[in-house]
């Protein structure tokens, strides 16, 4: 049982990263009907600029909370600001295009960024200075670190924050608006525009945490590590229904266990046929599953033509 | 006056010329009368990175190369009765396996008798073949893929432990001296970390060692507490993980993380400084294999050290005493066949039984070194300290199986 719980911890926690990075996805699919397949990359650009930031303050020895509000709000600013003119520069320009070429632009965008980063901080692992020194909890057998608490709690208090945003401010209600018919939302006095380079801001910088997160989380900083990243909150998003938000926080936890389930228990049940190395088979063949049973997926509504 | 002083002058250049000429004259019946029928000229070649990025690796074997061939020269070696000379020939193969096998044909027209050479696995690998249709031996100071003695070639060989031998070794490491009933094997799915991986659970499990998990990861993931809380519920002794330091190092910070109480060992591929500056403190304890021998531990090292120093006013780095063996083994193979021709002393090249700097030497059929010593390191502090070494194929019989143990009480740890 303490396995279980082990497991169901070490998924949750992973999960709770995915949604983060999910929620980027989901809030520009919704309203642009965009995939964009930078998202991941201005994570790992965060998780980067995150890095820096502690490397440079850990070694001028500053108490650990500024060293992270300081990492924090620099990820989140550049993550911020980069997100603001990639929709600027790439985006906006292919609004009107057919849907294929901001796509193509995205997975270009994507390239840019690995390889700018490839640049800038070089193709080696970049280790994380020792900053946080987590104590363990032991729940029923399981050990859960005040670092995996504090990113599950954290995680779950932005999605809760961004839920409320979207359901209660104006400028959530300009951005449902948005999602339902940009034409009409402009007429009724929205500024789309505006609207939509918000939305892109408020996933990069959402995105910014996610990194920061990681690095607290494994050590280890790579300019590849968006790439895989994003692939799998991608794939958690549409899990949970592409377009809806509240449906990114489910499909990311709900693939974060599965993975952790899959890996812990698929060589057993599988005679030892399957090691653990196919558990991202499992979470894609979890994905298939959903597709074919409910096509907008767990939380998505029908939505017509963008579906 | 000068006509006077003209006739000193020419008397003294005339005796000069005649002191000068019989000086030339003098010795020469006596180096020549050797020499015609009996010193011979032997080449020995040397191929290795002599610039580019691993040049200080391919240099130091050149060293080493080169200073064997002057202490050979300075015993005055016979063979078959003629009194013999050796040369150095050195190339560059910049690490690259094209650029390697250009070297290898310029040896060959060089009519070198052996080669010695070369660093890297993926340059000994293609240059094997032309050596190989030469009839010339090559013995590789430092390739370890195992593929470079599987060719078939009758005329490769290397002084060093290749990677089929580190896992068994890790195995018996594990067994022997950390007293590991269960195991967990992990591996990152790669041809180098799998096969490390599969050559320790294959030798563990003869040695009466439990498995009690296997599982396989990727070279790209980083988050590993899945397969980790597995194995903690299976309790292990040690856990072992075939790969390279990008895994291993989030690996042990992860088992530290979920409380896991089992050591750690892996393969040369973790075996760097990067590792232990990803992982951090977790890396304490951690241990790794590499082949050779410390140089200091060597039992020619305190020597050759010191000698290397004294002529190249630089530090031994790595693989120069095996340079220097590869070279002893050469020429102790051309005495014993009475002829310093490749195809007279090649099956001799096989016979080896050499006591040299870095321990005794011999082949087995395919080539590789017979008891390759490994040596295991454990990461004390934050550096990797040399814990014992192990001979691969080390029996009940062979009396110096684990030579210096400096820290025994790391390994009860």
């Amino acid at each position: 049982m303490d396995i279980f719980a082990q497991q169901l911890i070490n998924g949750l926690v992973l999960g709770s990263i995915y949604a983060l990075v999910a929620l980027g996805y989901t809030m520009v699919y919704g309203i642009l009907g965009l995939i964009n397949f930078a998202h991941g990359d201005i994570t790992m650009i965060g998780a980067l600029v995150a890095l820096t930031i502690v490397q440079a303050l850990a070694a001028a020895g500053m108490p650990a909370p500024v060293v992270l509000v300081v990492a924090g709000g620099g990820a989140m600013m550049v993550c911020a600001a980069l997100g603001l003119s990639i929709e600027r520069v790439a985006y906006r320009p292919l609004r009107r295009a057919p849907r294929l070429a901001p796509l193509i632009t995205a997975i270009g965008v994507s390239i840019l960024l690995q390889y700018s980063a490839a640049l800038i901080w070089g193709k080696q692992y970049i280790a994380m200075p020792k900053l946080l020194e987590p104590a363990a909890i032991d729940i029923a057998g399981a050990q859960l670190t005040t670092l995996q608490l504090a990113i599950f709690l954290l995680a779950c208090a932005i999605m809760a924050a961004l839920l409320w945003f979207i359901k209660a401010s104006r400028m959530g209600r300009a951005m449902r608006a948005t999602e339902q018919n940009p034409d009409v939302a402009g007429l009724m006095g929205v500024n789309t525009n505006t609207v939509i380079a918000f939305t892109f801001v408020l996933g990069s910088a959402i995105g910014a945490i996610a990194g920061l997160m990681i690095i607290l989380y494994y050590g280890i900083g790579h300019y590849f590590m968006g790439f895989m990243l994003g692939l799998k909150a991608f794939t958690a998003a549409v899990l949970g229904g592409i377009g809806n938000v509240g449906g990114a926080v489910l499909g990311g936890l709900l693939l974060g266990v599965i993975e952790s389930l899959a890996s812990g228990y698929i060589g057993d049940l599988s005679g030892g046929l399957l090691g653990s190395n196919y558990r991202d088979i499992f979470a894609f063949l979890v994905l298939v599953l959903v597709l074919v049973l409910r096509p907008s997926g767990l939380l998505g509504q029908h939505s017509g033509d963008r579906a | 006056m000068h006509k006077y002083s003209i006739r000193p002058v020419v008397a003294a250049l005339m005796s000069a010329v005649l002191v000068v000429a019989c000086g030339k004259e003098a010795p020469a019946p006596k180096a020549e009368a050797p020499k015609a029928p009996e010193v011979l000229t032997v080449k020995i070649g040397s191929a290795s990175p002599l610039t580019g990025p691993q040049a200080h690796i391919g240099i130091d074997i050149r060293n080493g190369v080169q200073l064997a061939i002057e202490d050979a020269n300075a015993t005055n070696v016979e063979i078959g009765g003629n009194k013999v000379k050796f040369e150095l020939v050195s190339e560059d193969d910049e690490a690259n396996p094209t650029k390697a096998t250009t070297v290898a044909q310029k040896l060959v027209d060089a009519k070198v008798a052996g080669v010695v050479g070369h660093f890297n696995s993926g340059a000994s690998i293609p240059a094997s073949k032309i050596y190989s249709d030469a009839g010339i031996p090559q013995i590789s100071p430092s390739s370890t893929n195992p593929k470079y003695t599987e060719q078939g070639f009758k005329t490769t060989f290397r002084v060093v432990a290749h990677d089929g031998q580190q896992g068994p070794t890790l195995a018996r490491f594990a067994a022997k001296t950390l007293q590991a009933k269960s195991v967990a094997v992990i591996d990152d799915s790669t041809a180098y970390g799998q096969g490390l991986a599969d050559n320790f659970e294959a030798t563990a499990k003869s040695l009466g060692i439990k498995i009690v998990a296997r599982e396989q990861t990727t070279d790209k993931d980083t988050d590993f507490k899945a397969i980790l809380t597995k194995i903690k519920g299976k309790k292990p002794d040690l856990i072992m993980f075939g790969g390279i330091d990008p895994q291993a190092a989030p690996m042990i910070k992860q088992m530290k993380d979920l409380g896991i109480k089992a050591r750690f060992i892996g393969g040369d591929g973790m075996q760097t400084p990067n590792f232990i500056k990803l992982a951090g403190d977790a890396s304490d304890g951690a241990m790794a294999s590499i082949p050779g021998l410390p140089k200091d531990q060597m039992p020619g090292g305190k020597t050759f050290l010191d000698q290397y120093k004294a002529k190249f006013n630089q530090e031994v780095e790595l693989y120069a005493p095996m340079g220097y063996d590869a070279v002893m083994v050469l020429i102790d193979a051309m005495k014993r066949a009475g002829s310093a021709d490749p195809a007279k002393f090649l099956p001799e090249v096989g016979k080896t039984r050499y006591d040299g700097v870095i321990g005794p030497i011999a082949f087995d059929e395919k080539g590789d070194l017979k008891n390759g010593p490994i040596t295991i390191y454990v990461v004390k502090s934050g550096k990797w300290e040399p814990l014992e070494t192990v001979k691969p194929e080390a029996d009940a019989g062979n009396a110096p199986a684990a030579t210096p143990a400096p820290t025994p009480e790391a390994a009860k740890k």
